[in-house]
């Protein structure tokens, strides 16, 4: 080996061979315009007028108009839609966390038998296709009659959202010390209230985690909304599908709904920025 | 003992959670093994008879639906390294120091893309990539590319919107993982050799491997998950180019009205992914 030349102790070793701070510029800038364009195009599409909007090549400067909003909205029904959504994405977050938060601490808590088959059970729902239950799950519906109610989205919804909720949950209340519980314990608490009074609060970051991945969740899905509405629960991504038909699309007004659709979750999303990696991996990385 | 509770406490705690999954999770998928074994139609439900195991030989037997499940590891086998390929690298540049505030602003927008409704991704992908008046045919030179009626563009085009989505999460997955490499090692490392490879290779793999792991089980149930995303873009065509697995079985299921194979055909899904999500849960996540 040859001998090295000693390095000036004063220059941080970070800013030997870097290739100029120009390029990275440059490479940063154009992974924000890839991300962002999308979402550029969709927000101006959705101000144009149907003429403008048909315009080929198309326009990048236009007088902006709100007429699409308005229609889509008032006209066809698309607030309507955007509210059962809401109602169906609360709900199921609620009941989520209402029956996951008990489960989730008994596995971080509870020594038993089977835990780590529970475990990997509650785990796999994720990985299943929802068109293996969308399936029977019509048939289901159509013989009771729960076709187009918001009870039916609301439960199906349950197969991926308590997953999430119950790994979150158990990761968090996994990290609270464990003395605590004996402490409370020793005071004569019973495991009910350890759970609502000791860990609950304590873990109240990843609960609000897991709502937050469990409302965008419910809110983006399409397909069981598809399959299990019709009119009166019809789901605002249902609704957005349903101006797909004939030959003249009115490309504003599905942008107008699409945006309309995808503001919320954008919101959503980057509040829960820090913890989306977690969230969407289960956990598998920190 | 720590954690030592009596059998009832445990079930008071377990037992909504459960019965509640097995209501919407397991109750359905019995059904669905019952209607697989039956002719069921919609459209002909006076005639429902049992018939043993003939729509699982017709399934098995069937070239369309084993296109579909081939077509699905296709997306799979082209857009995953893409995706890893551009997500390393956005990773390294993210992991260098300096420029924070730019940093900053592009780890908030790759979050974006990952939270889009993949229904509205589709939306926006028959807008953009539409021949006439689409943004991309105008920023592209040459003649307007028919994407979404051609079974060759309509591929790429899946592909395209498939790495813009998820290349974001493939990144941020791996920058967590290179920011557990622990400062010193990593200085040490750069002091010995100025090749950014062989850092890489020798002192950050190590701490991306949980990563890519995660990436690769969560991408594979994904694509076989994929619906949504392609039924607003291209509806599994032009003819069946893009029609992957779970976009087959709805369309047998509720456009054929063939409950009864589609059953078969979902419950064939179900058992592939769980001999997949057991080998790579096994391989992956470790104790509870």
């Amino acid at each position: 080996m040859s001998p090295r030349p000693m390095r000036s102790p004063k220059l941080p070793p970070a800013q030997h061979k870097r290739p100029p701070l120009i390029w990275e510029t440059v490479i940063l800038v154009a992974i924000i315009i890839v991300c962002v364009f999308p979402f550029y195009w969709m927000v101006t599409t959705s101000l144009k007028t149907h003429i403008v909007a048909l315009e080929a090549p198309p326009a990048w400067i236009f007088e902006p108009t709100f007429n699409n909003y308005s229609e889509a909205l008032f006209k066809d029904g698309v607030l309507r839609t955007l509210f059962n959504s809401l109602i169906i994405a609360i709900c199921t977050t609620c009941l989520a966390l209402i029956l996951g938060i008990p489960a989730a601490f008994a596995l971080a808590r509870f020594e038993f038998r089977g835990k780590k088959d529970l475990w990997f059970w509650f785990i796999t729902n994720r990985m299943v296709s929802p068109i293996v239950l969308a399936l029977p799950f019509f048939l289901i519906a159509k013989n009771l009659g729960l076709l187009d109610r918001h009870i039916t989205l609301i439960l199906i919804y349950l197969t991926f959202n308590l997953p999430i909720v119950i790994w979150i949950v158990t990761d968090q209340i996994r990290g609270i010390p464990f003395e605590l519980d004996e402490a409370a314990r020793l005071e004569g608490a019973s495991q009910f209230t350890i759970m609502t009074r000791i860990c609950l609060p304590l873990a109240m970051p990843g609960v609000a985690v897991s709502a937050i991945f469990s409302f965008i969740f419910s809110w983006n899905e399409l397909m069981f909304g598809l399959i299990l509405t019709r009119n009166d629960a019809k789901t605002a991504p249902a609704m957005a599908v349903s101006f797909m038909e004939g030959y003249n699309l009115p490309y504003g007004k599905i942008m107008a709904t699409s945006t309309l659709i995808v503001i919320p979750v954008l919101i959503f999303a980057l509040l829960a920025s820090r913890h989306l990696v977690r969230g969407l991996t289960m956990g598998a990385v920190k | 003992m720590r954690g030592r509770v009596s059998r009832l406490t445990v079930l008071a705690f377990v037992a909504p959670a459960v019965l509640s999954l097995a209501l919407v999770g397991i109750a359905p998928l019995l059904f669905a093994g019952w209607t697989s074994l039956h002719f069921y139609n919609l459209t002909k439900l006076r005639r429902v008879a049992f018939i043993g195991l003939e729509n699982y030989q017709t399934v098995l037997g069937d070239e369309v639906f084993w296109q579909a499940v081939g077509r699905t590891l296709f997306l799979l086998g082209t857009a995953l390294p893409i995706q890893i390929a551009f997500g390393l690298g956005v990773a390294i540049i993210l992991h260098r120091p300096g420029l924070n505030l730019l940093k900053t602003l592009t780890r908030l927008s790759l979050v974006l893309p990952m939270a889009t409704t993949y229904a509205v991704v589709g939306l926006l992908g028959q807008v953009m990539f539409n021949q006439k008046f689409g943004v991309i045919n105008q920023l592209l030179p040459g003649p307007g590319i028919n994407w979404i009626g051609d079974p060759q563009n309509a591929f790429i085009m899946i592909i395209f919107w498939d790495v813009w989505q998820w290349t974001p999460f493939v990144a941020l997955v791996l920058l967590a993982g290179l920011t557990m490499v622990p400062g010193e090692v990593e200085e040490a490392a750069r002091l010995e050799t100025k090749s950014w490879w062989t850092i890489l290779r020798h002192v950050q793999l190590p701490f991306l491997i949980p990563g890519l792991v995660a990436v690769l089980i969560l991408r594979t149930a994904d694509t076989l998950k994929l619906f949504d995303m392609v039924f607003t873009l291209t509806r599994g065509g032009p003819g069946a180019a893009t029609e992957f697995v779970s976009l087959m079985i709805q369309r047998v299921g509720f456009r054929a009205f063939d409950q009864g194979l589609a059953s078969a055909q979902a419950i064939i899904l179900l058992i592939i992914t769980i001999i997949l999500a057991q080998i790579y849960i096994r391989i992956f996540y470790k104790e509870v």
